[in-house]
């Protein structure tokens, strides 16, 4: 799925015409099974079985410590389904993966561009922005809430300074700029790894294709447009793929920067489910697993409709 | 991609981007060197107005902090270790062999992908409680190991498949077992793809929170990312310390990153191999 090289069916070799997998071999399944054993070990037992531990869990009822009362059937979806929040949450999900992953593979797409060209100090400008990447996301966000705070914050005095703001704004207390002021921290968090997969998909598109764009008269855009972004696909897939899973699943940025605000109001289905077991007034280990376990069903869904609309099945042959 | 003609413009711009990508990160080593009432100032001022120069030795001094940078260090090279081990054969297999079961494995690794260990908490709290594992490294390593393994299968499936098969069938010819193809022929040419499943497993464990936050209770027993919090809660605001330690756990990373990028860049795609 991460193979950039072209795969035009017509250009096949006469030489590697031996079927359908030329040069792959087979092998028994016993033989596969002894290769695939310890994935498989800690695929079962660290992801599938807490899995499964946790639907068990979301169909338990829970006192208030977390010691366990007996069955609760489907009454924990039930009460998640009809929790007066739930459409909010739902809504600042959307909002959420939507803007930072768009804008995230938008800004990396213009950045790697930049940082392919050959100038001094390239190596060094590489290196700041793994920065972001590096430091723990909890640190970033803790640090950002101090740049965004009404009366301490940098942003603030900055943007008063010049001039653009006559009386500081409350970017993570008043309504109108919480979510945004997010999205801020998440795409900046999201540019080093997105620049990164894009460095590696433009550096493996080969000059003379390029060469030849320009030989026969491609405008810079023409070129961009139908022959850089067409061999940049499983880049960008790659990209938005991943990003979507990671932002879906972020806790610490919406979790540290919504800190100070009460209820649901800017929370996403992660943190929604995390504040139900932990910090809510419900305080409820079984809800709050039957929202994690429709938190996975809905990732499963959302990346298996985007897989098909960009129909992943051709890129792992 | 080709040379350009003006490299100083784009020198520039390069230095205004890094200068972008580091600024939170200079307030954040500038807060570490000011006295911890100076963070909460009006107007805030970008420099200390008193420089405070111990913080580091008051950090380092502090008996908590060598305990959570060695969980730190543990938990993430343990895991590391683990998913590049696990994910070479099950990677190698995948790509170089047809077997009843391949694409369902192939699936389930892409699932896996879609789990994060935030989603399942409750779950692995659950298990790692009947396991008795609750408060130890091994429970951290095991997780995080588990919830990076799919990545690092994906690039290194991926790299192997665009090595050509003629290089092992050459090897095949010279007498080299199945093993010994993959050690000394196929493992080389994959160098990219494992060092950009290294630094991808190793930064997704340091940075780790959630998970553990939930398994780790011991005080000292707790990674930084944990750690760090109890400098600044509702009791006690060590701003200074918070920063100063925050600016100790990037160092790592920051390091190995420089000393294995040129790799990383070949890496993220599976690498042609000419």
């Amino acid at each position: 799925m991460t193979q950039v090289a072209t795969k035009a069916p017509a250009a096949v070799p006469p030489t590697r015409r031996r079927g359908r997998y030329s040069g792959v071999g087979r092998t028994h399944p016993l033989v596969a099974l002894g290769w695939l054993a310890p994935a498989l070990t800690l695929i079962v037992g660290v992801v599938l079985y807490p899995a499964i531990m946790l639907f068990q869990a979301s169909r338990s009822r829970y006192s208030i410590t977390g010691l366990r009362k007996g069955e609760a059937g489907w009454t924990n979806y039930a009460h998640v389904l009809t929790h007066p929040d739930l459409v909010v949450v739902l809504k600042n999900t959307l909002i959420w993966v939507v803007a930072v992953v768009v804008l995230t593979v938008l800004i990396s797409l213009a950045l790697a561009q930049l940082l392919v060209k050959d100038f001094p100090g390239r190596r060094v400008v590489r290196w700041a922005i793994i920065v972001p990447w590096a430091a723990s996301l909890v640190i970033t966000s803790q640090l950002f809430v101090l740049l965004y705070d009404y009366n301490y914050g940098l942003f603030n005095h900055v943007l008063m300074k010049i001039g653009l703001l006559s009386t500081p704004i409350d970017f993570l207390g008043d309504d109108r700029f919480t979510m945004a002021s997010m999205v801020v921290v998440g795409v900046f968090v999201s540019l080093p790894f997105t620049i990164f997969v894009f460095i590696a998909g433009l550096n493996a598109i080969p000059d003379d294709v390029l060469e030849a764009a320009e030989v026969d008269g491609a405008s810079p855009w023409q070129r961009w447009r139908a022959i850089i972004l067409p061999l940049l696909r499983p880049a960008l897939l790659v990209a938005t793929v991943l990003n979507t899973i990671y932002v879906f699943n972020s806790f610490p940025i919406i979790y540290t920067l919504n800190d100070r605000n009460p209820g649901f109001t800017h929370d996403t289905t992660i943190t929604f489910m995390y504040k139900l077991a932990f910090k809510s007034q419900e305080k409820d280990v079984g809800m709050s697993a039957a929202a994690g376990v429709i938190n996975v069903l809905l990732i499963l869904v959302v990346v298996a409709v985007y897989l098909k609309i960009v129909n992943w099945r051709e890129e792992t042959r | 991609m080709s040379r350009t003609r003006r490299p100083h413009w784009l020198a520039l711009w390069g230095a205004l981007l890094a200068l972008a990508f580091l600024s939170p990160y200079v307030v954040m080593i500038l807060g570490s060197l000011r006295t911890s009432t100076d963070v909460k100032t009006t107007p805030p001022s970008l420099l200390p107005r008193v420089w405070q120069w111990n913080t580091y030795a008051t950090v380092l001094g502090d008996g908590r902090f060598p305990h959570w940078l060695t969980t730190s260090l543990l938990v993430s090279t343990g895991a590391t270790i683990i998913v590049i081990l696990i994910s070479i054969p099950a990677a190698y297999i995948t790509s170089r062999f047809r077997f009843p079961g391949r694409t369902a494995f192939l699936l389930l690794v892409l699932i896996t992908q879609m789990f994060a260990p935030t989603s399942l908490v409750v779950g692995l709290y659950r298990e790692f409680f009947e396991l008795n594992m609750i408060n130890t490294y091994g429970a951290l390593i095991l997780t995080n190991a588990a919830f990076n393994l799919a990545f690092a299968i994906w690039i290194l499936h991926g790299f192997f498949s665009s090595i050509p098969t003629e290089v092992e069938e050459a090897a095949t010819l010279d007498g080299l077992g199945r093993f010994g193809t993959l050690r000394r022929i196929m493992l080389p040419l994959t160098l990219p793809g494992l060092v950009t499943a290294t630094i991808f497993t190793f930064i997704a464990a340091w940075n780790e929170y959630v998970v553990a936050l939930t398994l780790m209770i011991d005080d000292a027993k707790k990674p930084l990312t944990v750690g760090f919090r109890t400098y600044v809660t509702g009791y006690e605001q060590h701003w200074d310390q918070l920063f100063a330690a925050s600016v100790i756990a990037v160092v790592p990373v920051v390091v190995l990153f420089a000393v294995i990028e040129k790799h990383l860049v070949g890496g993220l795609t599976a690498g042609s191999v000419k």
